[in-house]
């Protein structure tokens, strides 16, 4: 099985199904009718092969595993290698984009009516761009992907969103497009210190200092505006509130995880004595994020809006549980990340759910959804439950590890996050409250139908995974732990190095003094280290 | 009396068969009269790729020299005339229908643009400032009459003259700077200037002041801010594929010009001019990309769009380093065919019979012609850059060669620069899919239209699939340059 190239076979088999919608020729009904039976049998065989990646990764060991090589660029100084490989980092990313896929097809199923050619083909591009991003191994071949993704979710915004979708999409594509265009600059110039465009030969070299904060920003814009964070989130409630659900979905799900994927991928590794230099600003903006959207979420009449800036809420405890730089706090970020991509995916459906019927997302039309659609009404309530992060669901896990990993390193910052979390049950609670509970007041929601068998179906798999993810989460962490224990061992490391480096003590010596001082913001990595060893 | 040895012909040759060529499509235009169009324009094509195969059989050489030193053919010579000579026989092919339709299918046409292409080869093969303004001029006085070839059009005449007016006070500039430069240095060949400068201190003033006149008239040819002003007018004026020739056959051969000349003879004083380029380089993108925004005429918006990729291009230049050139070719290489297949979209702009220009008109065709509006919108996001599409490897080539110079405030301008710019291309993808549907443009699309827009978009889309060939050539071009 392991010669087989199967991460190229998930990658690049939605292409295959693209070129198959293509061909579908005839009436629009029949087009339309083709092009989801393939879109659909295509993500679903992407996913099942996405399975076996799961099933045969082995979670004793931090390398990448399913690694494939092919020189592509040969001529001249400047060579590019086609790599790929997932570690335990990756693994779960590549699996949430091939899952998320088939349940966005399975949740336009009906609603998509104009163009359903054009808007299959999109996400089956877009489902390439994704798995590309987490398991490209290049630096060159990461960049394609992770900007190309900009593309077909433009377009599913602009040509399937709502009234103000032309804006919202080129806000989208623009923001992003700025802080990615600088993190372009930084891998080349990545590639003059290592003189490879090899990620892995990036994580293993050691950057001088000066450097890696220029690194570091750069790749900041980049990411920062991907997570999002405070203060360039503004593009994510545009987005979300004018894309079509399942282009929500998907936004949610997967296009913010590149940002937290890109942190922990990039910066954490590859800058350490930056990361911990930053991990103040970086600890400050992801409070900010996680309170100030919190009391956005409570004042919002949206839904979607709501559930967009409850997503800048929950990405804040990531970007927090990546900088407190532990291995239980990065787990957590990890378990997070996931966690959110599969609850925040079917708030957005639950959302869509309702729109489909009456057509509109304004909190004050509904109530009492509880009499009339109870399947309805269960199906939200644990979503619900697990974005507050409720003892056995998946958000727990995740919020719970990161306080814990991140209490370790500033008391305050875990304080502040600890309010968020009240505020995120407020905004949550109150959001049921006023859509599912209360009493009937008008004759629209009275006839309203309960989920039907297709809807079912899309919410089944996700309850059951974030169930399953909260009440044994160790399926999940098991295959995780090796590589970020390894990722936190190596950043420790060079930090020490670099404490210890005697060489240039003028320089470093500041440094080194200034990223350790013991106070409530930066953390005593000294210490950590030993502490994650034993 | 002394016999005058022959000169070694061999380096010229495509150069003096495309002449030839031309002078014989004219007599036989002249003696088969007006229908006789299509016919030489066909030729002209075949001539032109017939030159294409003469200048290829001199890929390996890498520096030959003839006519006393003045003519000079290398990789990289040969690189920039087969992207020169593919410019022309496309424009050439676009031109067939539109002329037709347009009552000015003439075969003088594809005569002039033979005439202009020889000119542009001369350009790139000059090695001496005479030659250099011989090729420059042979090329120009073509162009001009090109530019106002729709002689019964106001439009078409006023771009004519603007062009000339403009184009003549570039020539003189640079007249007036190349006479600077012998008269402080003694001489004009490239050869001896090489040799003058290599180590030198610092220049006296008077030669610099020459250099700049003569940068300055480069920079009118390759409508590099702020000598641009010429651009939008000419081409919102000229025929159509007029203004798809102009756009890429003369700019490529200019930018190539402009390459050899600074880094070839005048390499040495690299600290003196590059300050100059960087500041064209700048303006060219910040007003390429900002001007464009308000644009409501395709055609305009295709004229900033080229003085911003001019932009982009010089980055590399200011480099001056074979990574830069490098990049200045693949990006000049990639420039070619995502603007041509751009161009050729704009001439499928028609409605009962009339050419329409406006952005406006191509509201809606994602719907109407899904196939036209998919090779649109390749191209437009090829020419904001964005992966996987050509267009990202042209921008990637040049910001490598601009951190590997250390001009890293030239690259985060042009970062910036490019996002701006992807405003208003992605302003055309929204307009054709976004929109609502208009009426749809005239059915169906000419062969020959339709053979250069699918060549294009597929070379656009997959250029990423196999890219050796055109780094690989551009390497070794850049390479040449450079080589003792």
């Amino acid at each position: 099985m392991s010669h087989w190239p199967l991460l190229s076979l998930v990658t690049f088999l939605p292409l295959v199904g693209v070129g198959f919608i293509m061909t579908a020729r005839g009436d629009d009904a029949t087009v339309a009718r083709n092009a989801r039976n393939i879109a659909l049998s295509t993500s679903i065989i992407v996913f099942v092969l996405s399975i076996a990646l799961w099933v045969e990764f082995d979670p004793a060991t931090a390398a990448f595993q399913f690694v494939e090589r092919v020189r592509w660029i040969t001529v001249g100084g400047f060579t590019i290698t086609y790599h790929m490989g997932i570690d335990g980092i990756s693994l779960f990313f590549v699996l949430l984009s091939t899952l998320l896929t088939v349940i966005c097809v399975g949740a336009s199923w009906t609603n998509v009516h104009a163009q359903v050619r054009e808007y299959m083909i999109s996400f089956l591009v877009l489902e390439t761009m994704m798995v590309g991003i987490f398991s490209s191994l290049d630096f060159v071949q990461f960049y394609v992907f992770f900007e190309g993704v900009l593309i077909p979710m433009f377009l599913i915004i602009g040509v399937w969103g709502g009234p103000r979708r032309v804006y919202a999409a080129f806000k989208f594509f623009l923001f992003t497009l700025l802080g990615s265009v600088l993190s372009l600059l930084a891998i080349l110039t990545i590639y003059y210190q290592t003189g490879s465009t090899d990620i892995t030969v990036a994580l293993a070299h050691t950057f001088p200092a000066h450097l890696q904060k220029w690194l570091f920003l750069a790749f900041l814009a980049s990411f920062a505006v991907k997570v999002p964070m405070w203060p360039v989130h503004t593009w994510l409630p545009d987005a979300h509130v004018e894309a079509p659900t399942a282009g929500s979905v998907i936004l949610a799900g997967v296009l913010l995880k590149m940002g937290g994927y890109g942190f922990i991928r990039f910066s954490l590794p590859m800058f350490p004595l930056a990361s911990a230099y930053f991990t103040p600003l970086m600890f400050a903006l992801s409070a900010i994020a996680v309170i100030y959207t919190s009391f956005v979420a409570l004042a919002q009449t949206d839904m979607k809006k709501l559930i967009a800036y409850s997503s800048i809420a929950h990405m804040g405890f990531v970007t927090m549980g990546l900088f407190a730089l532990n291995s239980e706090a990065v787990q957590g970020a990890m378990i997070q990340m996931l966690s959110h991509g599969l609850v925040s995916a079917a708030l957005f459906l639950i959302v869509g759910v309702v729109y489909d019927r009456l057509h509109t997302r304004d909190i004050n039309r509904y109530g009492g959804l509880a009499d009339t659609m109870p399947a309805y009404g269960f199906v939200f309530m644990c979503m619900m439950l697990a974005s507050v992060g409720l003892p056995g669901t998946s958000g727990f896990v995740g919020e719970f590890l990161i306080l814990l990993g991140t209490f370790r390193v500033s008391t305050l910052e875990c304080f502040l996050a600890a309010t968020a979390l009240f505020l995120g049950a407020m905004y949550m609670l109150y959001l049921y409250r006023r859509v599912v509970f209360g009493t009937i007041t008008r004759d629209d929601l009275r006839g309203l139908l309960d989920l039907n068998l297709r809807e079912k179906a899309v919410f089944a798999p996700l309850l059951a995974l974030v169930l399953w993810m909260g009440v044994y989460p160790s399926s999940f962490l098991t295959p995780i732990r090796a590589s970020v224990d390894h990722l936190v061992q190596q950043v420790h490391a060079a930090q020490q190095a670099a404490a210890n480096d005697t060489v240039i003590p003028a320089q470093a010596g500041i440094r080194a003094s200034t990223a350790r001082k013991p106070d409530e913001w930066v953390p005593a990595f000294a210490g950590m280290t030993m502490r994650n060893g034993g | 009396m002394p016999t005058v040895p022959l000169p070694d012909l061999s380096p010229a040759l495509p150069e003096m068969a495309l002449a030839a060529a031309a002078m014989a499509l004219l007599l036989l235009g002249v003696f088969r009269g007006e229908g006789s169009t299509r016919l030489v324009s066909w030729l002209a094509v075949a001539a032109l790729l017939g030159t294409l195969v003469l200048a290829g059989l001199f890929e390996g050489e890498r520096h030959v020299v003839s006519f006393n030193g003045m003519f000079v053919t290398d990789a990289f010579a040969v690189f920039v005339k087969v992207l020169v000579l593919i410019g022309s026989a496309v424009s050439i092919i676009l031109s067939l229908n539109y002329g037709e339709e347009h009552g000015i299918a003439r075969f003088e046409f594809p005569v002039l643009v033979l005439l202009a292409t020889t000119g542009m080869m001369v350009m790139v093969s000059a090695n001496d400032l005479i030659t250099l303004y011989l090729g420059l001029e042979m090329q120009s006085l073509a162009l001009y009459v090109v530019a106002s070839f729709d002689r019964d059009s106001v439009r078409s005449t006023e771009a004519g003259l603007k062009y000339f007016v403009l184009g003549a006070l570039a020539s003189g500039m640079l007249l007036y700077g190349a006479s600077l430069i012998y008269g402080y240095t003694g001489t004009t060949s490239f050869g001896a200037f090489a040799h003058l400068f290599a180590g030198a201190g610092k220049p006296s003033d008077g030669l610099v002041i020459g250099l700049v006149l003569v940068a300055v008239g480069l920079a009118f040819k390759v409508s590099a801010v702020p000598f641009h002003m010429w651009t939008p007018d000419v081409y919102e004026g000229a025929p159509t594929p007029v203004s798809a020739f102009f756009s890429v056959a003369p700019k490529i051969a200019a930018i190539a010009l402009f390459v050899r000349l600074l880094v070839e003879p005048f390499g040495g004083l690299f600290a003196e001019w590059q300050q100059l380029i960087i500041f064209l380089s700048v303006a060219s993108m910040v007003l390429g990309a900002i001007a464009a925004i308000a644009q409501t005429n395709i055609k305009r918006l295709m004229a900033y769009s080229s003085i911003g990729h001019v932009g982009y291009a010089l980055i590399g230049l200011a480099a001056a380093t074979p990574a830069g050139i490098r990049g200045v070719l693949v990006y000049m290489a990639i420039y070619l065919f995502m603007n041509l297949g751009t161009w050729a979209v704009i001439l499928c702009m028609r409605r009962e019979g009339r050419m329409l220009e406006g952005i406006s008109d191509l509201s809606g065709l994602g719907r109407t012609q899904p196939g036209l509006a998919l090779a649109l919108g390749i191209f437009m996001f090829a020419l904001a850059g964005i992966p996987p599409t050509a267009g990202f490897f042209g921008k990637l080539y040049i910001f490598l060669a601009a951190i590997q110079a250390n001009l890293v405030g030239l690259a985060v301008i042009g970062v910036v620069t490019s996002v701006v710019g992807a405003f208003y291309y992605l302003r055309i993808v929204k307009v054709m899919y976004f929109d609502e549907p208009g009426a749809a443009f005239d059915h169906p699309i000419a062969a020959e239209l339709k053979w250069v827009l699918v060549v294009a978009a597929v070379l656009t889309m997959f250029f990423i699939l196999l890219p050796d060939p055109i780094i690989g050539g551009a390497e070794a071009a850049a390479a040449s340059l450079f080589a003792p």
